[in-house]
C-alpha cells in the first residue's frame, strides 16, 4: 500500500465503529451516573416571585434541586462574553440559573439532580415558580422600535453599532449612473444536530480531579472555565469531547450554564452526574442563528459595475450575547464576495430580543451577506437587461490581483486580505456544470408545456482557518505504531481519517498505523476549537509541522544506525532506508526504542536500548544537550491571517404553479478549498452543507409568537429536510493552493451551506418573474406574492433576467 | 412514592434478556440504558427522526415510542445485532462505508436498520424505492446523497452473496447466514 495518501478518497478510519454501535456519544457515557433535569423558564420576560420546591421533595430517587439562591458567586455569577469587541458596548450574558428576570422561554431556572432522568423530570414538573410577567420584545423591528426594553440597562435594546467602511460609499452611489434601493430579511433557523448538547462529570475526591465529558466543539476553553468557576487549577480538570453527534457551531458555545452546573453538582454530591438534553430543550435552550434584516443601497455603471455599496444591518442576537457580535461582523465583511465593489460602508445594529440566544451555525453570518450581495447582483442585471452571469464577472476580483485587499478588517481581527482564488474559473465551471449557457431555451420549452422552471446562481468567498493557532503532537512508539493528537474536537468531520492521511503522507508509514485524538484535553491541552472551517487548516498543518519534526528525529537516530548521512535518507512503510535502496533499513518501532535510552529493559526490543547495549562516545551523555528522548514531536501552526476558500453554485428549480411549492431540479457546486487532503470527505461536506442551506431556503424556521413563544419546537414542526426534500448535487473542484500554510489547504466545512439561500431565490425569481426578497419561501408566502404582483408590478422582474 | 416495575422478557440480538422496568420506560430508554446496547440512539423522543429505529420482529420500529413493557416475548434486533457474530459487518454496514455514507454517526444505526428491513423486502430497489424507504429519518450532516449511494451498493452486495443479506433472525442469532 503507498503510503502517499493526502489527496486520497481514502476510507474512512471512524466507520466501523459507528457502524457497529460501538461510537460513544456523550448519553452513551456514565450509565450508572446520577440525572440532571432542568426547570425552564416557559416566560419569554418575566420576574421569578418565587420558587416552590415543596411537592417535588416526595419524589423518590430525589438526590437535589439547586436554585440560584444555592449556588457559591462564582458559580452563579453571569457567563463570561466569550467574544469582547469594542463594538460590542452594552454585553450581556446570562447566570447558569436565573436569578430575578427570566429573558427568554427555556432559560434555565432550576436543577434537579435524580437516580434517573425520569425522576428527575418528575421532580422538575412538581416545582412550582411563580412569575410576573413582563412585556416581551419579539422580532427585529419591535426591538429597534424600543417601545419595550431586555435589559434594564442597554437603552434602545441596543448590543453593538458596528461601522465597516471603505471609501466613501454615499458620494459613490451619490456619483453613479444608476441607483437602486430595497430591503432582504432572512430568518431564523438553527444548527439542529441530531444530538444535542450533553454534560456528565466525575469527581475524583482521592486526588481532587474532575473528568467532564461535554458534547462541545471546544473542549479546552471548556476546561478553562470549568477550572475558573470550579477554583480549580487546569491541571486537575480533564474535559474530553467523545464523539459527536454534528455540531454545525452551536457546540462552539461553552460554558453552557449545563456546563458550569453538573461539573459543580458532581463535586459537591461525590458522584457521577449527567446531563443529556432533549430535543425540546435544545429548541428553547441551545442557540439559533440568521435573522437579519438589509437595507441596501447600490450605485452602479451601465455594464453592472458596483460604484458604491451601503447596506445597513440589523441583527438580532436575541436575549444574551455570550457569543460576540461575530456574526454580523462575518456578514458585513463576508458580503463582499469575490468582487471588488469601490466605495462600502456597512452599518451593523445589533439588538436583544427576548428570544433564544444567537450564535453561529454553520456559515456563520455568511449566508446572509452572500444572500444580500447575490440578491444585489440580480437586482443590477435586471434593472439593466443584463445576463446574470455577466454582471458578476464584471465584478470580480482577477485571479492576477491576489493578494487582494479588501480594506476592512475581519472577524479575526486582522486586515481582510484574500490570499488566493480564480474566481471566473470557478463561474465558468458552474455555468458550464448547470447548462447555463442553453437554459433560455429549456426554459421556454418548458413553459410551453405549462411548466416554471428557473436557473440560479450564487459565488461566495469564505474566510475559513482563522487563528488564533493550533497544536499537534506526534509520537512513534515501540511497536511502531504513530499516536496523533491535537486539541479540537470533531463532529463528524473525518478527522480520525484526515489527518491520519497528513501524518501517514508526511512520515512514510502506514495508514493503519496512526491513530488520531482529538478534543481530548488529557491529550492535548492547548487548543482553540472547531469553527469557521479551521481542522484542516490549522490542526492539519499543525500536525505535519509536528511530523516533520518527528521524522527529521528519526532520520538522525537512524543515520546513527544505518552510518549513513541523514539527508540520504526516506522513510518507505514505516522502514527508514537510503534514498532508493532498501536492502539495509532500520524500522521506525526500532528508531522509537533507540531514541529513548534506558536503564531498565522489559522486552527484548528495549534491551537494545539499555546502557551496556548502547555504543556512543562516553564522553557525551546519553541524552545530548537540547535533545529530549522518545520518538516525538509537538508543533503549532499560527496564520498571519485566515485563507479564503470561494465557490459557485448554480441551481435549476421548478414551480407548481397552483400550489406554489418550489422543487429543486438540479443543484451545482463548484468549489475552491485550495488542495484537497480527501476528496471524498470534501464533497460529503459539500453535500451536507447544501442540504442545509436547502433547509433553509424553502423549510426551516424559528416561528416566535408576539409572546415569545417558540410555536414549532418540535421535529414535527420545524421541517429539516429528510431524503425526499434534498437534491442530487453535482461537484466540481478547482484547487488554488493557499500560499499561507505548508499544506495549501482551505478549509470546506461551511461552505456548502453559504450561498444557497441566494441560488435558490435567483431561480425561484428567475421561475416565477417575480421578486424574492426574503427567505426562508414557504408555498404559502410564494402563493401571497403571486397574488399580491398581480397588483404591483414592482414585485415582478419579467422579461428582463435570465440567460 | 415507588413506582411499580414489570417483568420484561424479550430476544435482543439473538439473546434472551429479562430487566424490570416501570410501565413508562421506554424501549430505547431500556435498550440503552438498562440493556447496555447504546448503539441505539435517540434524536427527538417524538418519533420524527428515525435515530432510534430497530427490528421488532423484523419490522422497524422506532424505539423511542414504544414503552419496553409492550416489548415483552419479542425479538428486537439493534445495530449492535446486524454485524456477523463474528464482527465481520454486513453488507449494508460495509456499503455504508464505502459509499462515505455517514459523518458523525448518530443517525446511523436508525439508517442501517432501516435498510436492513427495506432491502430484505425489497432486495432491487429502484431509485424511487430507495427514496421512500429512507424518507423517514434524518439526517443532518449528509445530505442523504451517499446514503441513497449506500443503499444502491448493499443492494449489490447482497446480490452478489445473497446469504449475507438479512438480518440475524430467530432466536439463536444464526438466521441469514
Amino acid at each position: 500500500m503507498s503510503t502517499r495518501m493526502f489527496g486520497e478518497p481514502v476510507a474512512r478510519r471512524e466507520d466501523p465503529r459507528l457502524l457497529t454501535g460501538r461510537g460513544r456519544f456523550l448519553d452513551d457515557l456514565g450509565r450508572d451516573a446520577l440525572a440532571a433535569a432542568f426547570v425552564r423558564s416557559p416566560h419569554a420576560h418575566a420576574r421569578i416571585l418565587d420558587i416552590d420546591v415543596t411537592g417535588a421533595l416526595d419524589v423518590d430517587g430525589l438526590v437535589a434541586i439547586y436554585t440560584f439562591e444555592d449556588l457559591p458567586d462564582q458559580v452563579g455569577a453571569p457567563l463570561p462574553v466569550l467574544l469582547p469587541h469594542p463594538a460590542l458596548t452594552h454585553g450581556r450574558t446570562a447566570r447558569p440559573l436565573a436569578r430575578d428576570v427570566v429573558r427568554h422561554v427555556g432559560e434555565p431556572v432550576a436543577m434537579v439532580v435524580a437516580a434517573d432522568r425520569y425522576l428527575a423530570e418528575d421532580a422538575a414538573g412538581l416545582i412550582r415558580v411563580e412569575y410576573e410577567r413582563l412585556p416581551a420584545v419579539v422580532g427585529i423591528e419591535n426591538a429597534e422600535a424600543a417601545r419595550d426594553l431586555v435589559h434594564d440597562d442597554v437603552p434602545g435594546n441596543v448590543g453593538a453599532v458596528l461601522l465597516q467602511e471603505n471609501g466613501d460609499a454615499a458620494a459613490a452611489i451619490d456619483a453613479a449612473p444608476h441607483v437602486l434601493e430595497f430591503r432582504l430579511a432572512i430568518e431564523r433557523s438553527a444548527s439542529t444536530p441530531l444530538e444535542g448538547r450533553g454534560v456528565c462529570a466525575r469527581w475524583d475526591a482521592d486526588d481532587g480531579s474532575l473528568r467532564v465529558y461535554t458534547s462541545t466543539q471546544a473542549s479546552t476553553s471548556v476546561r478553562a472555565a470549568i477550572a475558573a468557576r470550579l477554583d480549580l487549577p487546569a491541571g486537575k480538570v480533564e474535559v474530553v469531547a467523545p464523539d459527536v453527534g454534528g455540531g454545525f457551531g452551536v457546540k462552539i458555545v461553552h460554558p453552557w450554564p449545563e456546563e458550569v452546573l453538573v461539573p459543580w453538582a458532581a463535586r459537591l454530591l461525590g458522584r457521577e452526574v449527567k446531563w443529556a438534553e432533549d430535543r425540546r430543550e435544545h429548541f428553547v435552550a441551545a442557540a439559533h442563528e440568521r435573522g437579519q434584516l438589509h437595507d441596501v443601497r447600490v450605485g452602479f455603471d451601465g455594464a453592472g459595475r458596483v460604484l458604491g455599496l451601503d447596506v445597513r444591518i440589523r441583527h438580532d442576537h436575541g436575549a444574551y450575547t455570550p457569543y460576540g457580535i461575530v456574526i454580523p461582523i462575518v456578514t458585513s465583511t463576508q458580503l463582499l464576495g469575490p468582487y471588488k465593489i469601490g466605495a462600502y460602508r456597512a452599518e451593523v445594529v445589533s439588538l436583544y430580543t427576548n428570544t433564544l440566544i444567537v450564535t453561529p451555525y454553520r456559515g456563520a453570518g455568511r449566508p446572509q451577506g452572500v444572500f444580500c450581495m447575490e440578491r444585489t447582483m440580480d437586482r443590477i442585471a435586471g434593472h439593466l437587461g443584463l445576463d446574470r452571469g455577466e454582471v458578476r464577472a464584471a465584478n470580480f476580483i482577477q485571479p492576477d490581483e491576489f493578494p487582494y485587499d479588501q480594506g476592512l478588517t475581519f472577524q479575526d481581527g486582522r486586515p481582510l486580505i484574500y490570499d488566493s482564488g480564480d474566481y471566473p474559473g470557478l463561474l465558468r465551471k458552474v455555468r458550464d456544470l448547470i447548462g447555463w449557457d442553453g437554459f433560455g431555451a429549456l426554459r421556454a420549452e418548458a413553459a410551453a408545456r405549462g411548466r416554471r422552471i428557473g436557473v440560479g446562481l450564487g459565488c461566495y468567498v469564505e474566510g475559513t482557518g482563522v487563528g488564533p493557532y493550533e497544536g499537534g503532537h506526534v509520537e512513534i512508539d515501540s511497536a511502531g505504531r504513530v499516536h496523533v493528537s491535537t486539541g479540537l474536537t470533531s463532529q463528524g468531520q473525518g478527522h480520525q481519517t484526515v489527518f491520519a492521511q497528513i501524518a501517514a503522507t508526511e512520515l512514510g508509514v502506514p495508514i493503519a498505523d496512526v491513530h488520531v485524538t482529538t478534543g481530548d484535553t488529557r491529550r492535548f491541552g492547548y487548543a482553540v476549537g472547531t469553527f469557521a472551517s479551521r481542522a484542516a487548516v490549522m490542526s492539519g498543518n499543525a500536525i505535519a509541522l509536528a511530523c516533520r519534526k518527528v521524522r527529521a528525529k528519526a532520520l538522525r537516530i537512524a543515520a546513527e544506525a544505518l552510518e549513513a548521512d541523514p539527508s540520504d535518507l526516506e522513510i518507505t512503510e514505516g522502514e527508514v532506508h537510503v534514498r532508493g535502496d532498501r536492502s539495509a533499513s532500520v524500522p521506525l518501532r526500532t528508531v522509537a526504542v533507540l531514541s529513548n535510552p534506558l536503564r531498565y529493559a522489559f522486552d527484548e526490543q528495549t534491551a537494545a536500548a539499555t546502557q551496556f547495549a548502547v555504543g556512543g562516545s562516553p564522553s557525551e551523555p546519553p541524552v545530548a544537550a537540547g535533545d529530549e528522548p522518545g520518538l516525538e514531536g509537538r508543533d503549532y501552526y499560527s496564520p498571519v491571517r485566515s485563507t479564503f476558500a470561494a465557490g459557485a453554485h448554480a441551481a435549476i428549480v421548478e414551480v407548481d404553479p397552483d400550489t406554489a411549492e418550489v422543487r429543486v431540479l438540479r443543484y451545482a457546486v463548484v468549489h475552491d478549498c485550495g488542495r484537497l487532503i480527501n476528496p471524498m470527505v470534501v464533497e460529503g461536506q459539500i453535500h451536507g452543507g447544501v442540504a442545509q442551506g436547502i433547509g433553509g431556503a424553502l423549510y426551516e424556521r424559528m416561528v416566535y409568537d408576539a409572546s415569545g413563544q417558540l410555536l414549532n419546537a418540535s421535529f414535527m414542526d420545524f421541517l429539516m429536510p429528510y431524503a425526499t426534500e434534498v437534491p442530487h448535487i453535482e461537484t466540481d473542484h478547482l484547487e488554488t493552493p493557499s500560499p499561507l500554510n505548508p499544506l495549501g489547504v482551505k478549509g470546506a466545512g461551511e461552505a456548502g451551506v453559504i450561498p444557497v439561500s441566494a441560488v435558490i431565490a435567483s431561480a425561484v425569481e428567475d421561475a416565477e418573474g417575480l421578486r424574492v426578497d426574503a427567505m426562508p419561501l414557504s408555498p404559502d408566502e410564494l402563493f401571497d406574492l403571486r397574488r399580491r404582483a398581480e397588483h404591483d408590478p414592482a414585485l415582478r422582474t419579467r422579461a428582463v433576467n435570465g440567460p | 412514592m415507588t413506582e411499580e416495575t414489570f417483568e420484561i422478557e424479550l430476544t435482543v440480538n439473538g439473546v434472551r434478556r429479562t430487566a424490570r422496568a416501570p410501565a413508562r420506560r421506554l424501549l430505547s430508554d431500556l435498550l440503552r440504558h438498562g440493556l447496555g446496547l447504546t448503539g441505539t440512539h435517540v434524536g427527538c423522543e417524538h418519533g420524527v427522526c428515525g435515530c432510534c429505529t430497530v427490528l421488532l420482529d423484523g419490522e422497524p420500529v422506532r424505539s423511542c415510542l414504544m414503552f419496553a413493557v409492550t416489548a415483552s416475548g419479542h425479538e428486537v434486533t439493534t445495530v449492535e445485532g446486524l454485524a456477523a457474530p463474528d464482527g465481520e459487518m454486513s453488507p449494508v454496514q460495509r456499503a455504508f462505508q464505502e459509499c462515505h455514507g455517514l459523518q458523525c454517526g448518530f443517525c446511523t444505526p436508525g439508517f442501517l436498520c432501516t435498510v436492513t428491513a427495506l432491502l430484505r423486502d425489497t432486495p432491487r430497489p429502484t431509485d424511487d424505492e430507495i427514496l421512500e424507504g429512507i424518507s423517514g429519518n434524518l439526517c443532518r450532516c449528509t445530505g442523504y446523497q451517499n446514503i441513497r449511494r449506500s443503499v444502491r451498493r448493499a443492494s449489490e452486495l447482497i446480490a452478489a452473496d445473497p446469504a449475507s443479506g438479512g438480518p440475524p433472525a430467530g432466536e439463536a442469532g444464526e438466521g441469514g447466514r
